[in-house]
């Protein structure tokens, strides 16, 4: 009997040698005379386990990692094609502790299939969100949605389903479907991990939402960095039109969706949704005042929905299960579930979904197993690049938007990286500013020349000048950032930079809290 | 066919086939830089007439994104992430390396013309940092060693 390999092609399991492994499989397979049937499914997101190997067996799927080139023979003398023991053996992968406590329902299947197989789609309740959407109208589509709770996993926490609803009320001869997947945080890799992973659940979140409110096109606007992702994307694409689910006539409704990969060019503000809708018109990538709304007039001048590749990819089980099933998921305002990802100095670092509500100590300590090299962990940041530095007086604080903005913080893409005691903040924060500097689209002053300017504040506070001058004119510049900038680059800048200095002060060259007021 | 001739043949190809998508001046340039390796002069009369627009105009966007380049890149192109998470790993130390090894700075193209080093800011292989990629290939964990390996094995 052939016995099924996986193996994923997922770019953390690449970098981590997934390829080589992969052809050495193949390889030893041939040479011992076995059949085998290799699978580069995406990946389950344990990646201190990466390359993981997985062999099908009658008691489900077992692992081996991580798995180095020097392995595979040993592998294949033990007999690992059953599941036989081997020191790398790490038994069925679905009771991993690390994955079985997770809460999959937008990555049901990373992992599981193999990412541009529209029949291991089709086979894993792929495509049964469309089919209840072509059934209903586009109204109670967008009600299912906003009954969901389901909140714009990008960054702002916009409620998806008032979104659609500004759309699906609009009125025009031409409406489109952006998908925003332009992930340019540090720390976060969830998007590119669907992409990669399972390219058919965006593909089927964006059809709906093309249905839902009378959009025939749309984009994927992809980040240029991502050259895996773009050829999962328009493999599983070009399936999907030969399958009738994309194109004139889906599935004989009558209904149109056209759909089409765009690259960006390596501009992080591009991710901004107005900036990102310059860039698709094919134009330098500067922010747009708002209003008018993209959903009113975005596009071309057209409507448009611009969503998360998370919020878009986390629609087909919404119509699948319906609004409510996802709803009791999560806490307070919070709904459903967020991928959370754990990055930077971690031991366990990988993908954990789970429902709202859990705090940054049990994900830094549960699941992601404490620093990487067992130092104390002396900072987080949660967000992004624009996201608060916290410190550990505050993990315990759970996963949800309120609180978090409570505390002057945000939640953003999930992406959560973790600094050991050797950390220097006040090194950070220079770096939050520089990178505004790089990144800055240049159209508002606080941003384009306040960012520099800190830089050389941060600069004259790191060598110990004049630090009585220099905190207050840093607090005073991150204050003209925070309430001149046109968009949230120059606008969040002090995030990261103002908790560095408030939490950490001795980084600064302060004795005390007291002195960095 | 002269070089510059059969240049000049593509850049028209590419334009005329891509001018009619709607928003196509980035898909134009990354066909011409996928093609050339980089965005010739050349490329911006070319693009500026066929799609109505000035050659300010096409500078003007080229120059705005930090992916196209106007001058041919090394044999090679060295993409190291400066993000925060790589950051956390030692991705500072690994650049200070990474340049000294390759007597270059960011942007910088060697001497022999083998190698260009860009800075990146996140490759999302955040899970397997400090990351950096090289051409196509993409490589997690890496250290001054592992990187003097990698470039080992593409014969520097
Ligand atoms: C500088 C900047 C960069 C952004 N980058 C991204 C991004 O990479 N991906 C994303 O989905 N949203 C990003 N956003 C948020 C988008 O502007 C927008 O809110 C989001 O795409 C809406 O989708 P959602 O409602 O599904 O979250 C960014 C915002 C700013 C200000
Ligand atoms: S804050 Fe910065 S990035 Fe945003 S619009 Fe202003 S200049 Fe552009
Ligand atoms: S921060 Fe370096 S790969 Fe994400």
């Amino acid at each position: 009997m052939t016995v099924t390999v996986y193996i994923s092609c997922d770019s953390g399991a690449l970098a981590l040698g997934a390829e080589r492994i992969a052809q050495s499989v193949s390889r030893e397979a041939q040479q011992r005379g076995i059949d085998i049937r290799l699978i580069r499914n995406g990946s389950r997101g344990l990646f201190w386990l990466e390359p993981l190997v997985e062999v099908q067996t009658d008691q489900g799927r077992i692992a081996y990692g991580p798995v180095q080139g020097h392995d595979v023979s040993g592998l294949f003398d033990s007999g690992f094609l059953n599941g036989s023991p081997h020191s790398l053996f790490l038994g069925l992968t679905e009771e991993l502790p690390f994955f079985k406590k997770q809460q999959r329902l937008t990555f049901a299947r990373v992992g599981l299939t193999d990412p541009v197989s529209l029949e291991d789609y089709l086979a894993h309740d792929g495509y049964r969100g469309l089919h209840n959407a072509l059934t209903i109208s586009g109204a109670d589509i967008v009600r299912q949605v906003t009954d969901s709770g389901l909140r714009g996993r990008g960054g702002a926490a916009f409620p998806t389903g008032i979104k659609w609803n500004t759309v699906l009320n609009a009125e025009a001869d031409q409406k489109y479907i952006i998908c925003n997947a332009d992930e340019g945080d540090s720390g976060t890799f969830s998007d590119r991990m669907v992409m990669e992973g399972d390219p058919f659940v965006l593909i089927e979140g964006m059809t709906i939402a093309g249905i839902a409110v009378g959009a025939t096109q749309g984009y994927i606007y992809l980040r240029v960095e991502y050259p895996h992702a773009h050829k999962a994307l328009t493999t599983a694409i070009a399936k999907a039109y030969a399958a009738g689910y994309l194109g004139q006539n889906i599935l004989g409704s009558g209904k149109t969706f056209d759909l089409e990969v765009r690259l960006g060019a390596g501009a992080y503000v591009c991710g901004e949704e107005t900036s990102l809708m310059e860039s698709l018109e094919g134009k330098r990538g500067l922010v747009r005042f708002k209003p008018p709304l993209p959903a009113i007039s975005g596009l071309f001048g057209k409507p448009t929905i611009v969503n998360n590749v998370i919020s878009l990819a986390s629609v087909p089980i919404i119509l699948d299960k319906g609004g409510e099933f996802y709803r009791d998921f999560g806490m307070g305002r919070s709904r459903g579930t967020l991928p959370v990802q754990l990055a930077g100095n971690i031991k366990y670092p990988g993908l954990v979904e789970l429902a709202f509500g859990l705090t940054l100590r049990e994900l830094l300590y549960d699941f992601g197993g404490g620093s990487a090299n067992g130092k104390p962990i002396k900072a987080v940041q949660v967000g992004g690049p624009l996201g608060a530095y916290l410190p550990e007086s505050q993990f315990d604080i759970p996963l949800d938007y309120e609180a978090f903005a409570a505390i002057w913080a945000v939640v953003g893409h999930g992406g959560i990286v973790v600094f050991d005691d050797t950390v220097d903040m006040a090194e950070m924060a220079r770096y939050s500013m520089e990178f505004c500097a790089i990144e800055s689209c240049g159209k508002c002053t606080p941003c384009r020349i306040g960012s520099t300017r800190g830089m050389e504040v941060l600069d004259d506070i790191i060598n110990g000048r004049e630090l009585n001058k220099n905190i207050p004119l840093l607090r005073d510049l991150c204050d003209t950032l925070l309430n001149g900038s046109l968009c949230a680059l120059g606008g969040m800048t002090p995030y990261p930079v103002l908790s560095a200095l408030n939490h950490f002060p001795l980084d600064f060259g302060l004795t005390d809290q007291a002195d960095a007021a | 066919m002269t070089e510059t001739a059969s240049m000049q043949t593509t850049l028209q190809d590419i334009t005329t086939r891509l001018k009619d998508k709607p928003g196509a001046l980035l898909p134009i340039l990354h066909e011409i830089q996928n093609a050339f390796g980089y965005i010739p002069k050349d490329s911006i009369t070319v693009i500026a007439s066929e799609l109505n627009l000035s050659r300010a105009e096409v500078h003007g966007v080229i120059s705005f994104y930090h992916y196209f380049r106007e001058s041919a890149p090394g044999h090679h192109t060295i993409h190291l992430c400066r993000a925060e998470s790589c950051q956390a790993m030692g991705s500072k130390q690994l650049e200070a390396h990474v340049k000294n090894r390759l007597g270059i700075d960011f942007h910088e193209t060697t001497p022999d013309g083998k190698f260009s080093l860009e800075p990146v800011y996140c490759l999302g292989l955040c899970s397997c940092s400090p990351a950096m990629q090289i051409d196509s290939e993409v490589f997690g964990r890496v250290s001054p060693e592992t990187f003097d390996r990698s470039l080992a094995k593409i014969g520097a």
